[in-house]
């Protein structure tokens, strides 16, 4: 469990994220929501301390890693997390197989002769074959994303952060992602937090979804309570991506309505 | 009341400090993972020839055209002195081996392979490689920097030896074909009037240089901001600041090596 109390973040005189207080729950897929550079990636950053906060606790299983504390305590709690990154973050200078085995080699005990099984097993995953042996330079944004991905669950980690997932990917393998996401909770109970601006996948494959605007948590719910939230902002979040507000009768009606003009 | 230009002063010491302190954390930690992490012997062995064989071509012609240049003048000058080119193998080798040597191979190592670290880690940093280390268990400090603080330090006082070599041989063909000094007087010139403190000297001040450049080129690819641009910034900031400190602790190791004697 990842217990958030009080979280701050500022970029010199700008503030990112402001006491933000949040209980992510063993095996939840939480999702967190909301407009560009509102401090989404901040956020999970700051869950595995990739960024120092200013303020505020991470208790991630008992041990606070929001303070400060030694490198090596620190990355005994990272090994905990696996992180799929917005731009995918691939090694250039390893191939495809380097780069999804070097979690193995350094968080696991695995002998090396296991590597390629492991590396094979993970890229059909994501619905790669035959790229072990390419460069990060040699593959498209969509599959240096899945790489990336077959990366972060080849030492299966307790928690795993995804910042973007689907972003720049083609609806094919944003399915492939979508399905890979909640199959992981499903299958290995892996906690997953998820930071997207796309409110369909969030509402989609989530247990929880959160808003953060301005810095803070302005509506935090499950979906279908989520969709009735009165708050402006997520009612404005929503209306942009066409979602109507299904306890509001008109609003079903008006978004139908606007949908069906759009031939939707 | 607040002056504009003190202000600025005072934010441009104020960075200063900060950049200084910053520096000092990452060499703690360099320390640190050296001495508590396991040896990373393909990393290290791939920086090395990064760092030292593909900066020798330029360390050798850099180098031989040096030791050529020097026997030209010096002989000359000796010529239109004393009628004779005089000591000119004494002349070379003693300017090879305590400072030209030395000075120019780390200039050249700064500029060449100190600006590859620095665009390597600088675009690691810019794209989000290194936050990728740490989730993969792995500290940057420990698979990135101490590899090429050990191929720094091992590669450069190497190259300066060759560098030596090959600058006193450019000198004794040009005090041999163009001055008509024959081999073995200049040669003779070398063993008569120096000794092995001279390339001492010099070669201890390697170390020193080698490690200023693994850190000032570490430092400023792991603060990299802002993209391809800001890869390119650090990039030059790193190279410029490596080049000038190389001559300015080039004078007091040397003034602190005089003093002890070497």
């Amino acid at each position: 469990m990842i217990e958030i109390k009080k979280l701050s973040k500022a970029f010199g005189e700008k503030r990112i994220l402001a006491d933000i207080s949040v209980d992510i729950r063993d095996g939840e897929l939480f999702s967190v929501i909301g407009p560009s550079g509102m401090g989404k990636s901040t956020f999970i950053k700051c869950l595995m301390r990739l960024l120092r906060p200013e303020s505020g606790q991470i208790i991630v299983d008992g041990v606070d890693i929001g303070s400060t504390m030694s490198e090596v305590t620190l990355a005994k709690v990272r090994r905990s997390f696996g992180y799929l990154f917005q731009e995918g973050a691939l090694f250039d200078s390893l191939t495809v197989m380097e780069n999804v085995s070097f979690g193995l080699k350094y968080l696991t005990d695995i002998p090396k002769s296991e590597y390629p099984r492991i590396v094979k097993e993970k890229l059909a995953l994501v619905g790669l074959e035959k790229v072990e042996n390419l460069k990060p330079s040699e593959l498209s944004v969509g599959m240096k994303k899945r790489v990336s991905l077959a990366r972060s669950i080849a030492f299966e980690p307790k928690y795993m952060l995804y910042d973007e997932p689907t972003t720049g990917l083609d609806p094919v393998t944003t399915g492939m992602v979508k399905d890979l996401i909640t199959d992981m909770r499903a299958k290995l109970n892996i906690t997953s937090i998820v930071v997207t601006h796309d409110l369909n996948l969030a509402l989609e494959i989530s247990s929880r979804v959160a808003m953060l605007f301005n810095g803070a948590f302005v509506e935090v719910a499950e979906p279908d309570a989520f969709r009735c939230s009165t708050n402006a902002t997520v009612r404005q979040f929503m209306e942009i991506s066409h979602l109507p507000n299904p306890c509001d009768p008109e609003d079903v009606q008006k978004m139908n309505g606007y949908n069906g003009k759009n031939g939707k | 009341m607040k002056h504009p230009i003190l202000e600025e002063i005072g934010r441009e010491f104020l960075g200063l400090a900060e950049a200084l302190g910053s520096a000092a954390l990452t060499l703690r930690s360099v320390v640190f993972w050296f001495f508590t992490s396991k040896f990373e012997f393909r990393e290290t062995a791939k920086q090395a020839v990064k760092i030292g064989v593909d900066s020798m071509t330029v360390t050798v012609l850099t180098s031989f055209f040096t030791g050529m240049v020097l026997a030209l003048q010096m002989g000359r000058s000796m010529k239109n002195l004393f009628n004779e080119p005089m000591y000119v193998g004494t002349m070379v080798a003693f300017s090879i081996l305590k400072e030209l040597g030395p000075v120019l191979t780390s200039v050249v190592v700064a500029g060449r392979a100190g600006a590859v670290v620095t665009a390597e880690i600088g675009t690691m940093k810019v794209t989000e490689q290194i936050d990728a280390l740490y989730t993969l268990g792995t500290n940057p400090t420990r698979y990135l920097l101490v590899p090429r603080y050990i191929a720094f330090m091992v590669t450069l006082p190497l190259l300066t030896v060759f560098a030596d070599f090959l600058g006193i041989l450019g000198g004794c063909l040009v005090a041999v074909t163009k001055l008509g000094v024959s081999p073995t007087v200049y040669m003779d010139d070398i063993f008569t009037y120096l000794d092995v403190s001279d390339f001492m000297h010099g070669f201890i001040k390697t170390f020193f240089f080698a490690f200023m450049i693994a850190t000032v080129s570490c430092y400023k690819g792991l603060n990299t901001k802002g993209g391809a641009e800001g890869v390119g910034k650090a990039t030059t900031e790193a190279v410029v600041a490596s080049m000038v400190l190389v001559m300015v602790m080039d004078y007091f190791i040397s003034a602190l090596l005089v003093a002890v004697g070497v």
